[in-house]
């Protein structure tokens, strides 16, 4: 509201009405209609008007509060059900701008406590390096404490049963020190991420996102798997044994897709049809997975921004390339609502659904959600599936496709009601 | 000859903890580590008392609980689980499969000495 901002700049400059209106050239009638938000504003009266009210024009046209009303619009459409006037979220902005601070700037403040909410959550709860460390210290302490009482409570204990015991401890305590030592560098790493002890999964995932989840090396025609060990061995050479084989496993998948899916054909075929997966995939003749695969692992100045989730048929997420505006947990215990979970029961039919999480403002994105099976059945074992699950920022031909409120976890969902709930959240219910 | 005591557990300086106290109590203690086999030992040994730990390599303590209440012939050994877990989720999930006494872990030497006092009747 431009009129009210010249009012409030002129009232705070201590300037009366009718001055203002002399000084800029124009009658005070106008300058009052003005100001009432009666009478549109640009042009020369507008560049005259800041001069005399010693501001930039710009903070007359779109005023300081630009950013401020994005945040009111966020924190508005997260609590759409309380009825907040949207449609005058700008004259909220102009008549109140310090409470319309304080609101978003709790909104932010509120949304970073989630985040942090979500990722000790997740670290507790599904966390199955952390689950393991705390039972290494805890059967450690266990030993410890057995074996010491038994050195003091036994007087007349034979020599050979001291020894091995003294051995037992040293041993225990031993490990004891190293597990206490990497849960505390765990829990407390951060913000030194370095320092921070992470699972195989994290360390594969640090190395994938500091290439950008692409690698042009095993894009070429005469790559090979020789190619995937050069590179692990060359660039992953500070992961850790585990967290190197499940990379290799990756990138040996990766050096498959591409030979599959070549980069050459399927830049040329997006550029022709577009980034429809179902097109790509009837016109190169390959599976729908093997699309999303190659699509995610795209440069982003080539498709935009595309987000992958892939899990097995247990649920456990086995991939994630995040995309911004829906978040993921880090290893399992995800929205039992996301399509990617749907699909997982209706083999090789497709699903395009768009997402909405809830608690994440309004962004809304598209999911291209479908399952295929990685291993064919025997007598011994059925056939494994994976679900994909692509993602990308909300399209218009999309449109069409019907919205889905959705959660990260049920830890961290404010959901109530929600049929999917398998465990209290803790921002409904407290700890 | 004392009464007979299978101690199921993974930690071998916990299995030769235990054992002590326990021998040196009169009970003849058998070991075994994992949790793959666990139920052909059991009824090879057809123990007075099972101490079990409900995380094992292979099979988990609960679920070899569950087979032991469902057979006919060792269904009315008394168990005693040994944990890490104290979450209350895990104590109930130990009582609906039927264990008789459940300690978490870390434990003392006495308290584990007299839960199989008073599980074994004499």
């Amino acid at each position: 509201m431009i009129g009210t901002r010249i009012r409030e700049r002129r009232v705070l400059s201590g300037i009366r009405q009718t001055d203002l209106a002399k000084q800029v050239g124009i009658s005070p009638s106008y300058l009052n209609l003005i100001e009432h938000n009666r009478r549109r504003i640009g042009g020369k009266t507008l560049l005259k008007l800041a001069e005399v009210l010693d501001v930039e024009p710009t903070l007359l046209s779109e005023g300081a509060e630009a950013t401020l009303i994005a945040g009111l619009r966020e924190a508005a459409g997260e609590q759409d059900d309380i009825g907040a006037e949207v449609s005058r979220i700008e004259e909220f902005a102009g008549r109140f701008p310090g409470w319309a601070k304080l609101l978003a700037d709790l909104y932010r403040r509120n949304e970073g406590l989630e985040r942090t909410i979500e990722t000790l959550t997740d670290r507790l709860a599904h966390d199955p390096y952390l689950a393991d460390s705390l039972h290494e210290v805890i059967s450690s302490v266990t030993a410890i404490r057995s074996t010491a009482s038994i050195l003091v409570e036994t007087e007349a204990l034979a020599p050979e049963w001291q020894n091995r015991f003294h051995r037992n401890i040293n041993e225990d305590s031993a490990r004891l020190t190293e597990g206490a030592q990497s849960l505390v560098r765990y829990l407390e790493g951060a913000p030194n991420i370095e320092a921070e002890i992470k699972s195989p999964q994290d360390e594969m995932y640090a190395f994938l996102a500091a290439r950008g989840f692409y690698f042009p090396e095993l894009e070429q025609a005469m790559a090979g798997p020789r190619d995937v060990t050069r590179l692990v061995q060359s660039e992953g050479q500070g992961l850790s044994t585990p967290a190197q084989s499940l990379t290799r496993d990756l990138l040996m998948r990766y050096l498959s897709d591409a030979r599959t899916l070549p980069l050459n054909p399927l830049l040329g075929w997006i550029a022709s049809i577009g980034l429809y997966p179902d097109r790509l995939a009837e016109k190169s003749g390959v599976d729908l997975a093997v699309v999303f695969r190659r699509l995610a692992s795209l440069p982003q100045s080539e498709v935009g921004p595309v987000g992958l989730v892939i899990c097995d048929a247990s649920g456990s997420l086995v991939f994630r390339k995040p995309l911004d505006g829906f978040a993921m947990p880090r290893i399992a215990g995800a929205c039992a609502l996301w399509p990617l979970f749907q699909v997982l029961a209706q083999p090789q039919i497709p699903l395009r659904v768009r997402l909405k999480q809830v608690g994440r403002g309004a962004e809304t994105v598209e999911a291209l959600a479908v399952s295929t099976q990685v291993s064919a059945p025997s007598f011994e074992r059925p056939a494994l599936m994976q679900a994909h699950m692509l993602l990308m920022p909300e399209r218009p031909e999309a449109a069409a496709a019907p919205l889905r409120e959705v959660g990260v976890n049920c830890r961290i969902c404010s959901r109530a009601d929600c049929v999917a709930r398998r465990e209290p959240s803790i921002i409904a219910e407290g700890f | 000859m004392g009464k007979k005591v299978l101690l199921i557990e993974d930690e071998p300086n916990i299995i030769e903890a235990v054992s002590f106290i326990l021998s040196r109590d009169g009970w003849e203690v058998k070991t075994h580590s994992n949790g793959h086999d666990a139920m052909e030992v059991v009824r090879l040994r057809a123990p007075d008392l099972i101490i079990l730990d409900a995380m094992l390599p292979g099979k988990s303590g609960f679920d070899i609980l569950t087979e032991i209440r469902g057979d006919a012939a060792l269904g009315a050994t008394p168990v005693l689980m040994l944990t890490a877990r104290g979450q209350s989720k895990d104590r109930e999930m130990a009582e609906r499969a039927g264990v008789s006494q459940y300690m978490t872990k870390p434990f003392s030497n006495a308290d584990v000495l007299a839960a199989v006092r008073a599980l074994v009747t004499p």
